[in-house]
């Protein structure tokens, strides 16, 4: 078995000699000392969403006469844009985050993307899950987060992907637990799923197989620590109300851990159908529609968090955006600058940062995509040194510049 | 141990009051063996020579175990009695010429799926994409009421996506019932290392010919065969872009009649080119990652397969060479120069340098290794196997065969050395249950919970071969929940045979674990396997009952936690 393992043999993270593990909540208490139990939330957006509908830059001359049917109105106008600044405004499907951006707790960083794009979506997902441009990595770099700072007693939700399999970013050495969702995150044996629950614990304790061994000590304590804290049923708070969609679910889940003080420290989660190459639609349609469930779902989580968002940062990143231009179909094609967004605990928020070239054809990258005018490692690795306190470097070969992109101290 | 069939005991013990049943020395009346009834599946008199295995220390039943782990889904009762009946070098031999093996129980359960003997045009046009059809009727795709008439009118059986749903299916059926299972190993196998997905666009109504016309023909053919066969066809042109890549400098508002030009090209005609399928070629088909190719390799890869397109992708679906899209110049790859002036011929040559190239040799070699051996195979076995597939010029039954017969294969350290992926697990719980399936696609859903969503690997590197990816808690949750309800009979798609109801309810604990144990893993349980499932079973199954007669073990629970077990987990 590989490294992972190794990883968790070495820092002593010796999980099955604690049994049935009574004192979980205490350890988990235990496993962030001092620092606050601060939390980032990373939502992946798969698929290439068009940050230019995201937030359309309505000030621009150049945005609606190329977007013939995609262009929506400046605000005030019917299904016009909701205005942030002289330049940009939100979709109006982005309404539900508009209250976030007024109480200054949301930012948006516009003209992002990697220095090296790629229009594959497979290459530009790993190799923005990876952090290295235009290289394959092996690891991800919420995995060279975890890994910068080992932790003998972590808890074993410390980094939790809400998805079927560990995503890119969450590769490698340090251990991380990946679900479909809280509520299958449970062994379906009936009546008699406690003696089921010891009777696999038990037989995995003693697996030959180190790999086995070791993910069902990571399993079988969660899978207990799910169900004592009954976390798959616990409502959310302040009212707040989730769409039933599977972005919705996630970001419920990932609130569930948060409230349970579980030991949280990194959550994963995606979702798809930005790939809006055919009838992407424009204050209505397609595109509107996801955009809808994807504010919806923030907005949801940002309220149910209440006021434990201080200690939680949420950035939604997806691996390129679209083609300035909308093609034949009434859609956009693979492009290369999109959107971020950064909201929760100390960001400085209320503004759209972007280092914006225009959208001239002069200005365009290759004559038909936003070019990139910020490095996205420069938004995670000050996320992860500002909001997580992480010194080391994340990203090889990568100096991040002090641009105070998010906070209004860091740098 | 007699015979006797676990899955019987299984649905016995589930009911609330034990029938009585004949003994297991005497069978039940009904037929036991497995449909249909005619001529054995195989030949007895095989013609074929059993492959020559190295000397072994390890008993038969080990043998044969290991061998349905690698070759096949797992054992399932009949495949079993077939390697018994042949010997193990016998069936080993026979799955290397699957031609040779009668399938007849699979023919009728697959006829019912019309999409998998139609042609990639022909299911384009059974299957058109929504759009088309609005586009034909004269509805507006764009007003929610006529997209919603518009899906009730064509049904769930004419969607598109019903083309992906007969093809998962028939995987499953075959992967279950097949008794030509080697086939169906290196099917999966190949298409993994050749991936493409369902997910990306037109490729829906492509899979069924790419399995179907492309791998499955030259499984045990020559590697060149199967790389010409996968460059031809369009879900991979489609799949990696190659359809779209053309000569840099081809603008078509120049080259065609403003009447035959398609409308997306109408303001803007220029093309050019597109190095997804030409990377990919180098590192994923052939040379590996650390093949020694450059980034210029790259590209002049990719200047050989300009042209290499499809005839109109969501209307027709055929590979076409377009001469006009293919760029003239002199090329240089991996030092070798190619003349200006050349044409479709150019990737042809591209394909034969590959082919032959002996760092592909090392790539497929270390590949398959990985697959039948153990994830991190002796590097003397990859080289045994390379030099076979560069002496043979990649003839792929010699290098299987030379892998089969090579005494790493046959090494303790080789013995259940792998983890299960989820379809191999399900697989293989379904098998060793005796149980068969209808291919349902709740049973492939469970399959996608486990982290593998079939013919939906989104990346072309497809999906993992090797341990790491699968192993995580929620996966592990899945695994065991996949083997409790298929044990407690509660997966839907999945039958146990009712003509295998005649077992004798088990009374004794440690004799009920025995028989599960042989029937399910082949061999016995460790000691803290049965010290958990007693203690899990927790006493009730001793209780005696009013008339002082012991209450039978639960089965299903016996055989929930074996299927769930860190060993069932490997193979």
């Amino acid at each position: 078995m590989t490294t992972r393992r190794a990883f968790m043999k070495s820092s002593g993270l010796a999980l099955v000699s604690f049994g049935f593990a009574p004192g979980f909540v205490q350890r988990a208490a235990a496993a962030a000392p001092g620092k606050g139990k601060r939390v980032l939330v990373v939502v992946f957006q798969r698929g290439g969403a068009d940050g230019l509908s995201m937030v359309p830059p309505y000030g621009d001359p150049d945005y609606a006469p190329q977007r013939p049917s995609l262009a929506l109105p400046a605000p005030g106008s019917q299904d016009g844009v909701l205005k942030l600044d002289d330049t940009f405004g939100l979709h109006p499907a982005l309404a539900p985050l508009e209250p976030l951006y007024a109480a200054g707790t949301l930012a948006v960083l516009h003209a992002v993307g990697s220095p090296k794009p790629t229009r594959s979506h497979f290459d530009a997902q790993d190799f923005m899950e990876a952090g290295t441009p235009g290289l394959r990595g092996n690891e991800g770099w919420l995995n060279r987060v975890l890994a910068s700072e080992p932790k003998a007693q972590a808890s074993t939700f410390r980094a939790v992907a809400l998805e079927p399999t560990l995503p890119r970013s969450l590769l490698g050495n340090a251990p991380a637990v990946a679900m479909n969702s809280l509520g299958d995150f449970r062994l379906q044996a009936g009546a008699r799923v406690n003696l089921a629950m010891k009777g696999f614990e038990d037989m995995y304790a003693s697996a030959v197989d180190e790999a086995m061994r070791s993910t069902g000590a990571e399993t079988f304590e969660a899978l207990r620590a799910a169900t004592d804290g009954q976390l798959a049923s616990r409502p959310p708070e302040n009212g707040a109300e989730y769409p039933k969609s599977p972005l919705g679910k996630r970001m419920q889940d990932i609130a569930r851990l948060i409230h349970a003080d579980v030991g949280l420290e990194i959550a994963t989660t995606d979702c798809g159908g930005w790939d809006t190459h055919i009838g992407q639609g424009a204050a209505q349609g397609q595109l509107a529609q996801r955009l809808k469930d994807f504010a919806d779902s923030l907005a949801a989580f940002a309220k149910d968090l209440g006021p434990k968002l201080a200690d939680v940062c949420v950035v939604t990143m997806t691996e390129f955006g679209r083609t300035v231009h909308e093609n034949g179909n009434r859609g956009t094609d693979h492009g290369t600058a999109s959107v971020m967004l950064a909201f929760g605990g100390g960001i400085r928020g209320k503004r759209v940062k972007a280092q914006w070239k225009g959208l001239s054809k002069a200005a365009l990258f290759e004559e038909r995509d936003l070019a990139v005018g910020t490095d996205y490692r420069e938004v995670l690795a000050e996320l992860v040194e500002h909001h997580l306190g992480v010194r080391d470097p994340i990203f090889p070969d990568f100096k991040p510049t002090p641009m105070k992109l998010l906070f209004a101290s860091s740098g | 141990m007699t015979r006797l069939v676990l899955s019987s005991l299984l649905l016995c013990a589930c009911a609330s009051a034990p029938k009585p049943a004949p003994t297991p020395v005497e069978p039940a009346p009904a037929p036991v063996v497995r449909a249909p009834p005619g001529p054995p599946p195989l030949p007895r008199a095989p013609a074929v020579a059993p492959l020559a295995l190295p000397p072994s220390q390890w008993p038969v039943e080990k043998q044969a175990l290991h061998a349905l782990n690698r070759l096949a889904y797992g054992p399932s009762p009949s495949d079993m009695d077939d390697v018994r009946e042949l010997g193990v070098a016998t069936w080993m031999a026979l799955q290397l010429h699957p031609e040779l093996v009668r399938d007849d129980a699979l023919t009728p359960k697959l006829e019912r799926f019309q999409t998998l003997r139609m042609s990639t045009p022909e299911l384009e046009a059974a299957f058109p994409p929504l759009q088309q059809v609005a586009k034909r009727e004269g509805l507006d795709m764009k007003d929610p009421d006529a997209r919603r008439e518009l899906q009730e009118r064509l049904g769930k059986q004419e969607m598109p996506r019903e083309v992906v749903v007969e093809l998962i299916q028939q995987k499953l059926i075959r992967a279950v019932d097949g008794k030509r299972q080697l086939e169906e190993v290196l099917s999966d196998f190949w298409f993994n290392h050749f991936n493409v997905s369902a997910d990306k666009g037109a490729c829906k109504w492509m899979l069924t010919s790419f399995e179907r016309d492309a791998l499955r023909p030259h499984l045990f053919g020559t590697f060149r065969e199967l790389l010409g066969a996968v460059a031809h066809h369009p879900a991979m042109l489609f799949y990696l872009d190659n359809w779209a890549s053309t000569r840099e400098d081809l603008d078509l508002t120049r080259v065609m009649r403003p009447g035959r030009l398609p409308k997306q090209f109408a303001k803007n005609g220029k093309l050019g080119l597109n190095e997804n399928y030409a990377r990919e070629l180098l590192e994923l088909h052939t040379l590996g990652v650390n093949g020694g190719y450059t980034q210029q390799d790259v590209r002049e890869v990719a200047r050989a397969f300009t042209g290499w397109s499809i005839d109109r992708p969501q209307l027709n679906g055929l590979f076409i060479y377009r001469d006009l899209a293919h760029d003239k110049g002199e090329k240089r790859v991996l030092g070798q120069v190619f003349p200006p002036g050349g044409d479709e011929r150019d990737g042809e040559a591209v394909l034969d340098m590959l082919s032959a190239h002996p760092a592909t040799a090392r790539f497929i070699a270390s590949k398959l290794c990985k697959k039948f051996v153990s994830d991190d195979p002796p590097g003397a076995l990859v080289a045994h196997v390379a030099e076979v597939f560069q002496q043979t010029g990649g003839d792929l039954r010699a290098v299987y065969t030379a892998l089969f017969t090579a005494p790493e294969f046959w090494a303790d350290a080789a013995y259940e050395a792998k983890v299960k992926t989820p379809l191999e697990l399900a697989m293989s719980a379904v098998r060793a249950v005796g149980g068969t399936t209808d291919g349902d696609i709740r049973l492939a859903q469970r399959i996608g919970a486990m982290g593998q969503p079939l013919y939906r690997a989104q990346p072309p590197t497809g999906f993992p071969e090797v341990a790491e990816p699968w192993v995580n808690a929620g996966a592990l949750v899945a695994r065991i929940n996949f083997g409790l309800a298929v044990a407690a009979g509660r997966m839907p798609g999945v039958t146990i045979d009712h003509r295998r109801v005649g077992g004798r309810p088990i009374r004794d604990v440690d004799a009920a674990i025995d028989l599960a144990a042989h029937e399910l893993l082949h061999e016995p349980v460790a000691p803290v396997t049965r010290e958990t499932i007693r203690a899990t079973l927790g006493g009730r199954a001793e209780d005696a009952l009013p008339d002082g007669e012991r209450r039978p073990v639960e089965l299903p629970v016996v055989a929930g936690l074996l299927l769930g077990s860190p060993q069932f987990q490997k193979q």
